[in-house]
């Protein structure tokens, strides 16, 4: 479903990514790994389009998107969840998801809002909260509930975890994995390898800016080098 | 403690010394050829010794009058009031706008021939605060050079009815598509700048624009303007005493009544009445459209919105052409009122105070806008006398709005777009 070919990176002179090549399937969930600043959020930017590849080639469907702009990427097919979140906080819960079914008809709007208020409920009770005031929690679920709307096929998480509780973690990986159901292919980023690994089929380890392993989900968690780096021994 | 005080109530007063006694102790004199240097009056120097007093004690007591500001702050009327209900606000806004147009249709006929005037150009400042209004408020993209426009319709009418005889009512859709056209061209290169940046550049546009009508003497005359711009006719009525264009019929003939010259000022300014109301009308109906909600999502969060294949550089461009339109479409009006255009109309200073008005008026509230439109307009005529203290009482403003509405006068309301009830065919209002 999405290829990357060989791809490096550049923010200016500095080489982000040297030559990164990741496959993933359709239905798949596909976790990257890796340090803090490894390169995870600069490789999902390059399959975005900003920035874009300074050699290699983005395969989306087969179709190779490393050159187009990233409006034409985003509505594509792929929807990504940003680091961070970024909910838009003076919008209510769901004027953000509206704004997420920006490019698909009302009908399918509304129909996608009763999916994602069904996959999260609590959304669905604070509707008309602004979403700058929600909790971290919250407004995670908010993010993926909005990409969610503009109709993946693929989605791609960077570090939903990120500064949540342990018990909202569990709940949204749990999500996370729902989502596999509906057909939608999962590539997750994350600093929290232990429960990203657990939930992939395969995986990849990203270390400045290049992959280092690559195996299915189980293996890597069994492998000692990843025990020993990233999940505290 | 009160020795530090001191040495910095002492430094701030050498500072003030500093600065003013050059600027206001001495004067240059042209003298024949040479140019000589003088002192000023006693009372010039009585004013200098008194605000550095007062900049002295001021900083030695500052903690105490600081305190006092405090209370200040406890008296200020607009404080305290909570905010209304979504739904109540949404319909006193409407009824307010409603109950504003209506007044000012029947307003003229009872007033002056200078407050009409004067409300003429009120109305071309809130045409002008509510295009902006869509640039900064909206979209968030702080545009400094906003006059640039304003000047491009005021002169393509002064120069289509000089070079071509067009009537304003042929110049008014021209000059405001000219002007938006500008406004795409330039915001292709200048909108993948940020902030600061962009605030810069187009800063630097307006000026380039104004340089530039200054410096075509060939096609603009140059710093002598443009005359004899026509005013606008009615049904090819025209409202001077005589007949100027063939063709043209006069208002007081056809209509067998005395002629009288506050027809034409209460016309233009009825005119410019429908045409603000036009501008009024067209905005409030793009902020509910879904180019509405691109900009405001963009301004939210740039990421998030690009992250739904929003493109930066369509909704960035959108909001800066429909501003630049309704800024040609404000200059056409101005070049026929005025019936002369110079580039000194133009200057930095109006981009300023367009700028001034949406941020009085709260950063995307169409009534604050209005609102602010007539206070920033009106105030500077009341007080003719201080005229060159202009600038001052502005500044003054301004502080005072910061210390008290830092929000504005009227903070934006959030259309609230309900899916159910558009479904149903009623759309919601800001
Ligand atoms: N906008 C940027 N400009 C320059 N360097 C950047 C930029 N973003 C990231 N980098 C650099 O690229 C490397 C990878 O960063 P990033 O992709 O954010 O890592 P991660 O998401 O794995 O924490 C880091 O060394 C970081 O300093
Ligand atoms: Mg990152």
């Amino acid at each position: 479903m999405l290829v990357l070919e060989n791809i490096h990176t550049h923010y200016g002179k500095i080489e982000a990514l040297h030559g990164v090549s990741v496959e993933i399937q359709k239905g798949e969930i596909v976790s990257l790994i890796g340090a803090n600043g490894a390169g995870k959020t600069t490789l999902l930017m390059t399959v975005c389009g900003d920035p874009q590849a300074s050699s290699g080639r983005v395969l989306f469907k087969g179709e190779d998107i490393t050159h187009k702009p990233t409006a034409q990427i985003m509505r594509s097919g792929i929807a990504i969840v940003p680091e961070g979140r970024r909910v838009f906080p003076g919008l209510t819960v769901e004027e953000n998801l509206h704004m997420g079914g920006f490019f698909t008809s009302k009908q399918e709007i509304r129909k996608s809002q009763d999916h994602v208020f069904e996959l999260f409920p609590r959304l669905k009770e604070r509707r008309n909260q602004r979403a700058g005031t929600m909790s971290g929690g919250e407004q995670q679920m908010l993010a993926i509930g909005r990409a969610l709307m503009t109709k993946p096929e693929m989605i791609i998480l960077d570090e939903p975890s990120l500064g949540l509780a342990p018990l909202i973690i569990k709940q949204i990986f749990e999500i996370i994995s729902t989502l596999r159901d509906d057909g939608i292919t999962v590539f997750l980023v994350e600093q929290n390898a232990k429960q990203a690994l657990k939930l992939a089929d395969r995986g990849y380890v990203l270390e400045t800016g290049r992959i280092r392993l690559e195996d299915s989900g189980a293996n890597l968690l069994a492998n000692e080098d990843v025990q020993k780096a990233y999940l505290g021994g | 403690m009160i020795a530090q005080n001191f040495r910095h109530a002492l430094f701030c007063a050498f500072i003030t010394l500093v600065i003013s006694y050059p600027i206001l102790g001495l004067n240059l004199e042209a003298q024949g050829i040479s140019i000589k240097l003088t002192g000023a009056e006693t009372q010039t120097y009585v004013g200098i010794a008194l605000a550095v007093l007062i900049v002295f004690l001021f900083q030695l007591f500052r903690p105490a009058i600081l305190g006092g500001l405090g209370r200040v702050k406890a008296l200020n009327p607009l404080v305290d009031r909570q905010p209304m209900p979504q739904e109540k606000r949404i319909r006193f806004e409407r009824v307010a706008l409603v109950l504003i147009v209506l007044g000012a249709m029947f307003w003229p006929f009872i007033a002056s021939r200078g407050a009409v005037d004067l409300a003429t150009l009120v109305l071309i400042y809130i045409i002008l605060g509510l295009g902006l209004n869509v640039v900064v408020g909206l979209a968030g993209l702080l545009d400094l050079g906003y006059v640039a426009f304003y000047a491009v319709g005021a002169y393509t009418f002064g120069l289509l009815s000089q070079y071509y005889g067009f009537s304003f009512w042929m110049s008014l859709p021209i000059g405001a598509v000219l002007a938006a056209a500008f406004g795409f061209v330039l915001g292709f290169p200048v909108l993948r700048l940020r902030g600061d940046y962009l605030a810069i550049v187009t800063l630097g546009f307006g000026e380039i624009i104004r340089i530039l009508l200054n410096n075509l003497t060939d096609l603009t005359n140059g710093p002598d303007g443009i005359g004899g711009i026509p005013d606008p006719t009615l049904f090819g009525m025209e409202f001077g005493r005589r007949v100027k264009v063939e063709g043209n019929t006069s208002f007081h003939e056809v209509f067998n009544i005395p002629y009288d010259s506050t027809h034409k000022v209460i016309f233009l300014y009825l005119i410019t009445l429908i045409l603000a109301v036009f501008t009024l009308f067209i905005i409030r109906r793009l902020i509910r459209m879904p180019v509405g909600r691109s900009w405001e999502a963009l301004r939210e969060d740039e990421i998030a919105a690009r992250s739904l294949g929003l493109s930066r550089t369509a909704v960035k461009l959108s909001a800066f052409t429909i501003g630049a339109f309704f800024a040609g479409f404000a200059g056409t009006i101005f070049a026929s009122k005025q019936g002369f255009i110079s580039p000194e109309s133009f200057v930095f200073l109006e981009s300023a105070i367009v700028l001034a008005i949406v941020v009085l008026g709260g950063m995307g509230s169409q009534l604050g806008v209005i609102l602010a439109a007539i206070a920033v307009t009106i105030l500077p005529e009341l007080a003719r006398e201080f005229s060159e203290y202009r600038m001052l009482v502005f500044g003054a403003a301004m502080v005072l709005m910061m210390v008290w509405r830092p929000q504005g006068l009227l903070p934006m309301t959030r259309v609230h777009i309900n899916l159910k009830k558009q479904e149903a065919g009623v759309t919601d209002h800001a």
